[in-house]
């Protein structure tokens, strides 16, 4: 089975693909991490939600769904963040890289900002954000949200403050989260490295 | 595609349509990093850029460090003038020179043509052509077709008309390659004095009429009068040049359709185009200004990338 990402074809064997969250269990998930961020948040006018390039922007742009559908919260300051030029592997990859749009249509000066990743591994994707981040304002906090916590990986002294899954991988094992909107349908698998 | 196909830009006709798409993809990223606040990334913070400019230059070289700097390397620069060159050292003798002090990448303008291809033969960095003599300006070209695409939406499709010192620019045959490459349908206008004699066998049209190239066309492209490449009389005055071949309102306005004014700089005021037709608002000459930093930028970003350490 092939199963596409932007990025990367992934070749696995169905047999040895793991399903860690349905799409019932990711829709839960979402509902409840939407409502630590209203616990946190209030009514978001200071607040700006920032998917990270590029699986995280999915993410982003479904909570800001729920919250504007399901808990009636209008006018929430929302992005996308590609942090390519920040990259600290730049030139040190097989595959080049590939950069992504950044769309950031409101100020961020004082603002408290929320980076909305899908997983979190090392870290270094984080810190990339923060360094990227820093070219449009200072901001008055930066928290983390990410959907998928791999608990014993981090290369950086790098925490989330909201956390979907968190999960125990070996290295040689990869997360992929899929999208309805890119992939047809929600849900995270497991699948070993070639 | 996500990787030039060249080892280093010494020429549009290197490029291939890929490599063009690739350039505009990554010069579309730069465009909004440079419209931010702090208008810089890291990306090239350990790597070192020599500017060579063994001839005069203004925008280009400044372009080219403003592009350099925006992306964090450290850059040397040097100009023929105040250098050993006039003391008889060779080319490959100044850039070997210059490259022992752990350069990585080379921007050089030469008056002669093919200096770019030569020193890539012998020299162990990425050479990017800012002008080498009569022959290519690849970035300049790049620049031009990016700004097209940014007005019109595409260049594949449209009429452009290149006006002018035909002959002698580097920057003409540079877009007669891009533009050909991208599917757009060319044409060139000037004295027939300052058209080379085989350019049809570039594909591209001769139309000697002003207002009927003009006519033509969704974008003129003008170039300057290269006097300082002249060494005998092309035309017989530069009063006659203007009536002939200079735009001006008067003949834009009779046209039943707004096209695009270009220039690559630096103008000539009252010769090749007035002042009211440089500053009005179908001339983007300005925006080729700013979108030759994010196109240099991403040029130089794309030929890094294939640096390993």
């Amino acid at each position: 089975m092939y199963i596409c990402t932007p990025n990367y074809v992934w070749k696995t064997h169905l047999m040895s693909s793991k399903l860690l969250l349905n799409s019932t269990e990711i829709h839960i998930i979402l509902h409840r991490l939407a409502c630590q961020l209203i616990e946190n948040h209030n009514d978001f006018s200071e607040t700006v939600l920032i998917g990270l390039q590029p699986r995280g922007v999915y993410l982003a742009d479904r909570l800001s769904q729920i919250l504007k559908d399901d808990y009636n919260i209008q006018g929430i300051n929302s992005g996308h963040l590609d942090i390519t030029f920040y990259r600290d592997d730049f030139r040190r990859r097989d595959a080049p890289l590939e950069a992504n749009k950044t769309s950031l249509n409101c100020d961020i000066e004082n603002k408290n900002i929320v980076f909305i990743d899908d997983v979190l591994y090392s870290g270094r994707s984080i810190s990339a954000a923060l360094s990227a981040i820093q070219s449009f304002g200072r901001p008055n906090i930066i928290e983390l949200l990410v959907l998928i916590d791999r608990r014993f990986s981090r290369h950086l002294p790098i925490q989330p403050n909201y956390i979907g899954r968190q999960i125990d991988v070996i290295n040689n094992e990869r997360v992929i989260v899929h999208w309805k909107e890119k992939d047809g349908k929600d849900a995270i698998h497991l699948i070993p490295n070639d | 595609m996500s990787q030039l196909s060249v080892e280093h830009l010494l020429g549009i006709k290197y490029l291939n349509k890929q490599d063009i798409d690739l350039i505009f993809q990554t010069a579309d990223h730069f465009k909004e990093v440079i419209n931010r606040p702090i208008k810089k990334v890291p990306s090239l913070r350990d790597i070192t850029i020599a500017n060579l400019f063994f001839e005069n230059s203004t925008r280009t070289k400044l372009s080219f460090e403003l592009a350099e700097k925006r992306l964090s390397a450290d850059i040397i620069n040097f100009s023929a003038g105040q250098s050993s060159v006039k003391k008889g050292e060779t080319l490959i003798d100044t850039v070997n020179n210059i490259l022992s002090m752990k350069v990585d990448i080379v921007v050089m303008r030469h008056p002669n043509v093919g200096a770019g291809v030569f020193l890539s033969q012998h020299v162990d960095a990425k050479i990017i052509n800012a002008g080498d003599g009569t022959h290519e300006h690849p970035t300049q070209a790049l620049l031009d077709s990016y700004s097209i695409r940014e007005k019109l939406g595409s260049v594949t499709g449209k009429k452009v008309v290149i006006i002018g010192d035909i002959l002698h620019s580097r920057v003409a045959l540079s877009n007669i390659f891009a533009l050909k490459m991208q599917g757009a349908q060319v044409k060139v206008c000037g004295p027939t004095t300052l058209i080379p004699k085989h350019v049809k066998s570039l594909g591209i049209e001769v139309e000697i009429n002003l207002k009927k190239a003009l006519a033509w066309c969704d974008v003129a492209n003008v170039l300057r009068v290269q006097h300082e490449r002249m060494d005998i009389k092309y035309f017989p005055t530069t009063r006659e040049y203007k009536q002939l071949f200079g735009i001006n309102k008067e003949i834009l306005d009779s046209l039943d359709k707004k096209i695009v004014i270009m220039h690559p700089g630096p103008i000539n005021r009252g010769v090749e185009i007035t002042s009211d037709v440089a500053d009005a608002d179908q001339s983007i000459i300005l925006n080729q200004v700013e979108n030759g930093v994010a196109v240099r930028m991403a040029v130089i970003y794309l030929l890094a990338q294939q640096i390993k350490r």
